[in-house]
């Protein structure tokens, strides 16, 4: 074949694409395909596609929706930690001469997907599959407002995710860092595919991102059960609105960005470029007015999910509700108004650096109230040291101390010094990590038997808590150090020999968190072999004092068969304490939405119409916009959007939970 | 409580939650009023009006916002009280965030435009 009609068809994309002189990508290669082929395999042999396509891919289930998030949150979580260690061990290794055995080409990429992933396709998925489990439980809904939305977001996720696995297989990821500052990740800079699978990947995933929140704040706006005023929502649902304010006021900001990034790179715009009239600066200046309230977008829910904890396994109610409310109210305005402590150092002079300044200190106050709420909640309660508890005092620890840092760093003389170093990394990776990680951590553990009818095993979640948490003060506190001693980030080799050490604690740190994640993994396993022995009959196997834990473990997909009335701010403790009777008849037919696989296939085609923008298979993307289009436009036509539940099957299910609690008193 | 029966996302049947009425004299006249603002603004172009180029560009600046006015009010059926005050809270969440960003970026674009180009001097330090 002639090789412009190649280029019509495939675009950029040749044999010379694939990283075949990379071997560590190779290698992962063929255990992934392995895996894989096992994977698909498996689910081939025991005839479980028409299953997972009928009852999970295809769902409206906010609560099935939930899990696959979360699914999706640990998955990538093992590749992106396959980042981190790489660059632990790089960065051990390579003194005195060593070059290390990753390669400038490679070890750019890796940080960059390292940073990429973490961000957007953990902790992202994380908080979002938390939300959508657990909100629509929370407030007495039978799901979400928009349940085709929801699916069809979670989808664009998946499409998101898969792109970035795709670069490390076909072609390349970024090279740029995680947030692709031009004028580098500009095309005269990074010719490459890198940058387009970066900036695809996350508009793909963008698109899910914003229309989930979208949803999340509808169905918390307008479907809470009667009762619930919103100064009686419980913490976690007032998290999840300010976060999904925040997602839908930020994350346009990021779309716009990449699109003119996009348009300086494909048609030759010149927003970004040094020359021409454009500004680098001015990517800088917007990404971080999406960059910074993003954190707050992922910390927020944390803080619920601690609030619920605390105030569960201490046996009293939050101290300081009203306060805790305002508290994330404040936060979330002042969010938007600090984003220039990410660059201090760009030069705009001394009136506005102290502006940003003081603002990103005044952070730390609505963040210290809450602190202070969480302890006073502790004090002379009875407080049960379970999994989710023990998460939530490592939280307590660790994040006040990744904070103090924060408030440091955002004085700019200081900052001056410590600005790209590893000083920085520290800091971040310690409210990440103390913060969002450790959250849905407790997030998992406490609602899990929720979700699966059974606790999860405390003995791996204990040595998972224990390696993560000694893991990560290894990983990171030597990190604070070398950043005192001004060692800069995203470092491929070290000239001065002193440093190793630090490295190689560090390396440690990584390894032990490793070992955390393996036994988390391990815990799964474990608690699913036990299910028996470790289920929960009740619905509330905690003693807690949110609605979720009024209906069964796991709910029905109804939720409730009646929508609850509420009267205190903790429903179902007042439930309890007034000594509420579960309805034994009077059952109705339940209507509800029905399952549809638009949402798969619209993402689907959203993430091929995506490789083709990246690969310049220009046919591929016009085919799948058309696509999109129609399908889209054809799905509007579908009249079958739902259907009643009949009143039959409502009885069958709900005598089975009344025979259940019976057999369990 | 219509909870009761209905899943919580599939649709709702009433409408008069307290939407502003949407009425064809109502869309007329928003439809009049959009034209309107529209064709000023065209015309100030094409006959070079006004003296400056500035001028122009402000007073169409103006025109749009009153554009964004007229269409809240007549298509998307804004008022103070619909949706029991939410869209005139998301309304207003929505100005803050915008005036902020806007603002903000301004100021501090003009302090990097003056501090950090090549062309200028660094003895203008702000």
């Amino acid at each position: 074949m002639s090789p412009d009609l190649l280029k019509l068809i495939f675009g950029r994309l040749g044999f010379e694409s694939l990283p075949l002189h990379e071997p560590i990508v190779v290698g992962t290669f063929a255990v992934v395909a392995l895996g894989g082929a096992a994977l698909l395999g498996g689910l081939t042999y025991f005839r479980l596609w028409g299953y997972l396509w009928r009852e999970w891919f295809t769902t409206v289930d906010h609560k099935r929706i939930g899990i696959m998030y979360m699914i999706l949150g640990i998955v990538m979580l093992l590749r992106g930690f396959a980042d981190a260690l790489m660059m632990r061990g790089q960065q051990m290794l390579a003194f005195g001469g060593s070059e290390g055995y990753l390669n400038a080409h490679h070890y750019d990429q890796v940080f960059t997907a390292h940073g990429v992933i973490m961000i957007f396709f953990v902790a992202m998925p994380l908080v979002t599959g938390l939300m959508n489990y657990v909100v629509p439980l929370q407030i007495g809904a039978r799901d979400v407002s928009f349940p085709f939305l929801n699916n069809f977001s979670f989808w664009m996720t998946v499409g998101g995710a898969v792109l970035v696995m795709a670069s490390l297989f076909i072609g390349e990821f970024a090279r740029t860092g995680w947030l692709a500052y031009p004028p580098l990740s500009n095309i005269g800079y990074s010719p490459d595919v890198g940058v387009d699978y970066y900036i695809w990947a996350l508009q793909v995933a963008g698109v899910g991102t914003t229309l989930s929140g979208i949803n999340l704040i509808c169905t918390i706006v307008k479907l809470r059960c009667p009762g619930m005023t919103m100064m009686k929502m419980p913490v976690f649902t007032w998290t999840s609105l300010c976060t999904n304010v925040l997602i839908v006021a930020s994350f346009p900001v990021l779309t716009v960005v990449l699109a003119l990034l996009s348009l300086d790179r494909y048609v030759g715009t010149n927003f970004f470029t040094n020359d021409f009239g454009g500004s680098p600066m001015m990517y800088v200046n917007l990404i971080w007015i999406w960059g910074h309230p993003e954190v707050y977008i992922l910390v927020l829910p944390a803080f619920g999910i601690f609030s619920e904890v605390t105030s569960t396994f201490s046996g009293k109610r939050l101290f300081g509700y009203t306060s805790m409310v305002y508290a994330t109210v404040v936060i979330t305005i002042l969010s938007y108004l600090v984003w220039l402590h990410h660059f201090f150092t760009m030069g705009s002079g001394a009136s506005v650096n102290s502006f940003f300044g003081i603002t990103t200190m005044i952070i730390s106050i609505p963040t210290g109230a809450k602190m202070f709420n969480w302890l006073f909640t502790m004090y002379r309660g009875r407080i049960r040291y379970e999994l989710p508890m023990m998460w939530t005092i490592a939280f307590m620890l660790t994040f006040v101390i990744g904070g103090m840092t924060g408030v440091l760093l955002a004085v700019p003389p200081a900052d001056f010094v410590l600005h790209n170093s590893l000083f920085l990394i520290a800091h971040f990776h310690n409210v990440i990590i103390g913060g969002v990680v450790f959250g849905a951590f407790a997030g998992i553990s406490y609602w899990f038997p929720k979700a699966f009818g059974f606790k999860l095993d405390p003995f791996w979640g204990k040595m998972s808590f224990w390696f993560w948490v000694t893991g990560f003060y290894l990983a990171f506190m030597p990190l604070y150090v070398l950043g005192l001693m001004g060692v800069t980030r995203r470092l491929r080799v070290f000239d001065d020999p002193s440093l190793q050490i630090w490295f190689v604690i560090a390396a440690i740190g990584a390894f032990l968190v490793l070992l955390g994640i393996l036994s988390m993994l391990m815990q799964f396993a474990v608690s699913f072999l036990r299910r028996e022995q470790l289920k929960d009959v009740t619905g509330d196997p905690w003693d807690a004092r949110t609605l979720e834990w009024a209906t069964s473990s796991p709910p029905p997909d109804y939720n409730f068969a009646f929508t609850p009335v509420v009267h205190d701010n903790d429903a179902w403790w007042d439930m309890k304490k007034h000594g509420y009777q579960r309805p034994l008849t009077g059952f109705r037919p339940i209507h509800m939405p029905s399952s549809t696989g638009t949402g798969i296939i619209l993402a689907g085609l959203a993430t091929a119409m995506g490789f083709g923008l990246i690969w310049y298979i220009w046919w591929l993307a016009a085919v799948c916009f058309a696509a999109l289009l129609v399908v889209g436009i054809g799905h509007t036509f579908n009249y079958h959007r739902d259907f009643d539940i009949p009143a039959e099957d409502v009885i069958r299910t709900e005598d089975a939970r009344t025979k259940l609690l019976a057999g369990a008193k | 409580m219509s909870t009761d029966t209905h899943a919580a996302g599939a649709h709702d049947h009433h409408h008069a939650d307290g939407h502003a009425h949407s009425t064809f004299s109502g869309y007329m006249l928003g439809f009049v009023l959009s034209v309107v603002l529209t064709a000023i603004p065209f015309w100030l172009v094409m006959s070079g009006a006004l003296p400056s180029k500035q001028i122009t560009a402000l007073v169409i600046m103006a025109f749009a916002v009153v554009q964004i006015v007229v269409h809240m009010i007549y298509f998307l059926h804004m008022n103070t009280t619909s949706e029991n005050g939410w869209s005139m809270m998301a309304l207003i969440f929505t100005i803050v965030m915008v005036v902020i960003a806007l603002s903000g970026s301004l100021w501090v674009m003009s302090h990097l435009n003056s501090n950090m180009m090549p062309i200028h001097q660094m003895s203008g330090m702000k």
